[in-house]
């Protein structure tokens, strides 16, 4: 990706570069090449710098000089897998949660109220302008305001139970929030590729119920734009500090913050160790879209 | 398998302001082919749609075979449909798209390959079975839509504009088969075109809309030859307007009298509708018409033809194209047969917009 974008900058600069050299043929290609490895080094030196000096400073020890305990502290230290599964199984409740809201609701804005379409944009979009410390400030006044007020209802025990540490639902709901600018554009563009609307009418001529036609026919053909969706949901999910640290609950960011008090070095090494596992799964998702795109 | 009687009973239908149905009767007969004609606009997809059930009209009724299904939803309707867009379900391979219906209703599997494999060699494609949409060309993949929408045999078939997508030697191709089709399994079909050559070439009868409106349901020759209305006249086929004065039930023009068919204006001061088949071209050095444009067209020749201020189009052989070159004077008679008449309008020029003919 990197190396595509400036593609954009560059085009204007080419043909004066042509004109002023007059075997422009030849010269046109290799100024091309030039820029491009001129970028992707730009890049790369932007993302792997730091990369390298949090890997350097992992396996840096004063005494042994080079080793990988750091790495083996992880699996040992206390509250790594407990806020890990934490974090994974919010983050697979929030892709559940916001691709059944947002999937019927922008098929069926798209199919029967297409005029409601800015409407939807616009409030999926939202939650990228409100900042997170905005969202938990108010999340924490209803979180107080609720018990008094509610007390004698039995809505109190439902606001007890999404509070609770092992598995707090209020961050499920606060995820969804925040993923949904991601999850409709993943799903726009999805849907956009698609002709929803006579692949829906050919279903329901032939028979096929609105449940049977969702997971039959549009399911299926939006497959890479939902692994898109859900991918940067996890992603997400899986990084976001602000919220859990501030209601206080162990997510994994937050407990990576919380060891790195004590053993800086495992928290940089699970740091890295986590941005491992994001790579391995965008590469499996990358890999799966390829491979749908060559199957159809 | 055989068709099932169609009835729009005062359909009526409103977008916002804009009138797509505004009480549309029609009554279409089991087994028959019926096109709907008529320009963009003119509620012809509404209609087929509101027999499909992805439309609900505000008013009127659509009746099969005497039971109204005017709110039975669209699934539970005994109707398959051809859309204008490939329509194909992408994630499945064509066997499975054909059997969809089928395995929507719990067919067992090998009951539904056999009855898909069926309609593959009713099509005449019948070893694409284990093949995917994007693989199969446009005509291809309209012919197993069709296979598709035949699967559940139903009682009606709507196709809306399905060849319009298609280049032209396949669509004429592709509407043959169809055609035949149709006639071996006795299938009422209703077929949405704004193609008027589509429409006469297929259809038992056709059905010209204007704005929400039918304007005249008939077979193909008899809306060629005896059009209704001036409107049909002239969406169907080309027609010359002429100007005449009229007497009775007879009409002066060009010098000379023909009998008027149809309704007659009130007014003396009358335009004659006339087909360029029926306006006879000869060479006549004397005479004041000119040819201007002649367009080769193989088994005719469309001619273009100046008198006075007046141009007109005729259609002659194509081997008269040598005697008939432009520059040509001619003499300009009609044939001997009765014509529509329309009241004067403002409109300047005498011929109607040339569409294909300017060389």
């Amino acid at each position: 990706m990197a190396a595509l974008t400036p593609a954009g900058p560059m085009a204007p600069m080419t043909p004066p570069a042509i004109a002023a050299e007059p075997g422009g043929k030849a010269g046109r290609p290799r100024r091309i090449r030039v820029w491009r490895g001129v970028v992707l080094l730009v890049a790369a030196v932007y993302f792997l710098v730091p990369l390298i000096a949090s890997f350097t400073f992992t396996v840096k020890d004063s005494s042994k000089g080079f080793t990988l305990d750091a790495y083996g502290q992880i699996l040992s230290a206390e509250g790594f897998g407990k806020s890990l599964l934490l974090s994974l199984g919010l983050g697979v409740a929030t892709i559940v949660v916001v691709l059944l809201l947002t999937l019927p609701a922008m098929l069926a804005v798209r199919l029967g109220l297409p005029k409601l379409k800015p409407i939807l944009e616009i409030l999926c979009t939202l939650p990228l302008v409100v900042p997170p410390i905005t969202f938990v400030a108010g999340i924490t006044t209803i979180l107080q305001w609720g018990p008094d007020h509610l007390a004698d209802t039995p809505f109190f025990q439902t606001i007890i139970a999404a509070q609770n540490p092992d598995f707090p639902v209020v961050l499920v709901l606060a995820y969804v929030i925040l993923a949904l600018p991601f999850v409709y554009r993943a799903l726009d563009a999805g849907l956009g590729a698609l002709d929803a609307r006579t692949l829906v009418e050919a279903a329901r001529n032939l028979g096929a119920s609105w449940p049977h036609l969702l997971f039959r026919v549009i399911v299926p053909n939006l497959r890479s734009a939902l692994a898109s969706a859900s991918f940067l949901t996890l992603a997400l999910v899986l990084g976001e500090f602000t919220i859990a640290s501030l209601l206080h609950y162990q997510t994994f960011p937050v407990w990576i913050y919380t060891i790195s008090g004590s053993q800086a070095q495992v928290s940089v090494a699970v740091s890295v160790f986590s941005l491992l596992i994001t790579w391995l799964l965008l590469l499996a998702l990358s890999s799966a879209g390829a491979r749908q795109r060559s199957g159809s | 398998m055989n068709g099932a009687k169609v009835e729009l009973r005062g359909l009526r239908r409103n977008f916002s302001g804009t009138t797509a149905l505004d009480g549309l009767d029609l009554t279409i007969e089991p087994g028959e082919l019926i096109a709907l004609l008529g320009p963009s606009g003119c509620g012809k997809t509404t209609a087929l749609r509101c027999v499909a059930g992805f439309e609900q009209p505000d008013e009127g009724a659509v009746l099969v075979d005497g039971s109204d299904i005017t709110r039975v939803p669209a699934n539970r309707r005994d109707a398959g449909m051809v859309f204008q867009s490939y329509s194909l379900f992408p994630n499945l391979s064509i066997r499975e798209n054909v059997a969809f219906g089928l395995r929507v209703r719990k067919v067992a599997a090998a009951k539904r390959h056999a009855r898909a494999q069926e309609l593959l060699e009713l099509i005449g494609l019948p070893q694409i079975g284990e093949r995917y949409p994007h693989q199969l060309s446009g005509g291809q993949q309209q012919r197993v839509a069709l296979a598709r929408a035949l699967a559940l045999e139903p009682r009606v078939l709507l196709l809306d504009e399905p060849l319009s997508a298609l280049d032209a030697k396949v669509r004429v191709t592709l509407r043959e088969e169809i055609r035949r089709l149709q006639l071996s399994l006795g299938i009422t079909t209703i077929f949405v075109t704004h193609d008027q050559e589509e429409a006469l070439s297929m259809a038992d009868r056709v059905a010209v809309l204007r704005a929400g409106r039918l304007e005249q349901v008939a077979d193909p020759a008899t809306l060629y030859d005896r059009p209704a209305t001036a409107f049909v006249a002239e969406f169907v086929g080309t027609m010359n307007r002429i100007p005449g004065k009229l007497s009775g039930r007879t009409v002066t023009v060009l010098g000379q009298d023909l009998p008027v068919e149809g309704d007659v204006p009130a007014t003396s001061d009358v335009e004659v509708l006339v087909r360029p088949e029926t306006v006879i071209v000869t060479p006549d050095p004397s005479s004041e018409a000119m040819i201007l444009v002649s367009s080769f067209r193989g088994s005719t020749s469309r001619l273009r033809v100046q008198l006075g201020d007046l141009e007109m189009l005729a259609d002659v052989p194509g081997h008269d194209t040598v005697r008939l070159a432009p520059g040509t004077r001619v003499r300009v008679e009609l044939v001997e047969r009765p014509v529509l008449v329309s009241a004067s309008s403002d409109v300047a020029a005498a011929v109607p917009v040339p569409e294909h003919d300017v060389v």
